[in-house]
């Protein structure tokens, strides 16, 4: 990568915002890979969008209210049922307080 | 004849068990003998339903004895592995979900269920949906049923494949870039992403929100037409579903395409694409002016930037809907002695390569000094492609486009590559950006066997036109043949 778009320490700063553990193999294959498609996006730049509003949803259905109202009252075990630790009704973590 | 009954069309299926030919229980078991012998040399599912299956397959047959058959009783779809399944396995083909069993059926899966479809079992697909070629699966990647040594096309590989090799009548995939079309014309079978809102999404496992859209695999044109019907209308558990009717796509399908206007855009008819899929093109082009309708040059002149914008949205989007997976709650936890290291660590060995790539992107370009130049522009791009099919649908009615530069590429090759993956999906990804309707039916062969598929793109809501045009086209001689497996 003659050009790299983005530094080994941007790439260990995304990660962190990304909550993302990364190996220095990870490191330098992310720097390669995402140096060459954002070179890749730099293209975009030859497009004069001063005056263009941006697009962020396509649909038409605009934000619908509905009343707050409890539609539905799941069941403690089918909810826990797929947590990988739990004590009686409750999600485990480790020790956020020491 | 029963050993043929899973090779059926769903138009056929239907008639032959509402006249009690074959019952709901023959029709399931040819598609589970099918699967046992083609299967392992395709990897099409990640989990197969046997049991589930019979047992509903037994129920439509009760249904069927009571004069109580409901749209399709009795008929086995393959259900791509990312839509939530009350108590079958939901992987999303990722070590993440490896055990992740939901407690709730997705949208469309009740609406499935309630209209009586036997759930065969759940398809291989990329990771979260992120690929072209299903080869980014925990699960090991899908063969094409044309050739083995070939991909299916991505993200829904894995449904296409099994439509294609005969091991259930239809199926679900969800498209964000191309996720359906890509896999259908590889596959050589029909698939439609719909309009995007037209079908609920309410418990498929998001991806990039503003793209993503559920949709069908079938054999025929007239097939997913039935499918959609059962999928689209209102959902209130999904705020950006369209409370729009639904209309009956089957009864549009009436072969008349005279005075249709066709628009043939210059933009998707240059370098890169392989001469045999443009004269297979170009053929089925002029099929259509034989059948009356008219060819339109069009200009769509952003489309060469549309990879750029979706890659910028998508990741954006994408990197936002995988945060929750932090190993509290559900799927893998890797521990650790405070909740940061156990979230990086979880994520680290949860996620595969081309998923984390995907999050760092996302996270990169919505980071702090990097939104304006690269989100914010993405989206920008994102309103001139959508500004370009505005105005080509002033002039025409219908988009035909080819829906790949090349047919199914071999197992591997695009795999170190990243960018050149990303590629694959030139001609699919705009229409996801405009949220448009869009139909990948087969119209030819390469001189190695394998499909060609042509694209059919509509106008919002324009469902109806495209199944139209693509049912019309069918009608002219069937371009399908035997996947080499059979």
């Amino acid at each position: 990568m003659a050009d790299s778009k983005i530094s080994v320490e941007q790439v260990r700063h995304v990660a962190r915002l990304a909550r993302l553990e990364l190996s220095a193999a990870d490191e330098t294959a992310l720097q390669a890979n995402l140096s060459e498609i954002l070179q890749y996006i730099d293209q975009l730049n030859r497009l004069d969008t001063s005056a263009v509003a941006p697009t962020a949803q396509v649909g038409e259905a605009g934000t619908p209210m509905r009343d707050d109202v409890i539609a539905n009252r799941p069941d403690p075990e089918a909810m826990l049922a797929n947590a990988p630790a739990r004590a009686g009704h409750l999600f485990k973590v480790p020790r956020i307080i020491e | 004849m029963t050993s043929e009954l899973n090779r059926m069309t769903i138009a056929e299926a239907r008639d032959g068990l509402a006249r009690r030919d074959f019952s709901a229980i023959e029709l399931t078991r040819a598609c589970l003998e099918q699967i046992k012998l083609v299967d392992p040399k395709i990897n099409a599912f990640i989990t197969v339903c046997a049991h589930e299956a019979l047992e509903q397959a037994a129920a439509a047959d009760r249904r069927l004895a009571a004069g109580d058959a409901p749209a399709l009783c009795g008929i086995p779809l393959a259900i791509k592995d990312i839509y939530a399944t009350r108590g079958v396995r939901t992987t999303c083909a990722s070590k993440m979900l490896e055990n992740f069993v939901p407690p709730f059926d997705a949208t469309v899966i009740a609406r499935l269920r309630e209209a009586g479809a036997v759930f065969i079992g759940k398809a291989n697909m990329d990771e979260f949906a992120m690929g072209s070629s299903t080869e980014n699966s925990a699960f090991g990647a899908t063969r094409n049923p044309h050739n083995v040594e070939r991909v299916p096309g991505g993200s829904s590989g894995g449904s296409a494949a099994a439509v294609a090799a005969d091991e259930c009548l239809g199926a679900l995939g969800t498209d964000t870039g191309g996720s359906i079309r890509l896999p259908a014309a590889f596959c050589g079978v029909a698939g439609i992403k719909p309009t995007y809102s037209r079908v609920s999404r309410y418990g498929v496992i998001a991806y990039a929100s503003s793209l993503d859209q559920v949709g069908p695999f079938a054999k025929t044109v007239r097939d997913a037409a039935i499918l959609l019907r059962t999928l689209a209308g209102h959902d209130p558990h999904d705020s950006t579903c369209s409370a729009r009717p639904v209309p009956d796509y089957e009864a549009a399908l009436t072969g008349d395409v005279r005075g249709m206007r066709i628009g043939v855009p210059k933009e998707y008819f240059g370098a890169g694409m392989e001469p045999q899929v443009e004269t297979a093109i170009r053929a089925a082009l002029a099929s259509y002016e034989r059948l009356g309708a008219t060819l339109v040059e069009i200009s769509l002149p952003h489309t060469e930037y549309a990879i750029a914008a979706y890659y910028i949205v998508a990741t954006a989007e994408a990197s936002a809907n995988l945060a929750r997976y932090d190993g509290i709650r559900y799927g893998l936890r890797v521990e650790a002695d405070n909740t940061g290291e156990l979230y990086n660590r979880t994520r680290a060995a949860g996620f595969g390569a081309e998923v984390k790539r995907r999050i760092m992107l996302g996270a990169f370009v919505l980071s702090a000094g990097y939104y304006d130049a690269y989100y914010l522009k993405g989206q920008k791009v994102r309103t001139l492609i959508r500004g370009d099919f505005d105005r080509a649908f002033a002039r025409c009615d219908v988009i035909a486009t080819p829906v790949a530069p090349t047919t199914a590429f071999k197992i591997g090759e695009k795999m170190a590559d990243p960018l050149q993956m990303y590629l694959s999906d030139i001609f699919t990804i705009s229409v996801n950006l405009a949220g448009l309707p869009g139909l990948s039916i087969p119209c030819g062969f390469d001189s190695d066997g394998l499909p060609i598929g042509l694209q059919l793109i509509g106008a919002p809501f324009a469902e109806e036109t495209i199944l139209r045009a693509g049912d019309a086209f069918e009608r002219t001689g069937a371009i399908t043949r035997r996947a080499a497996i059979l």
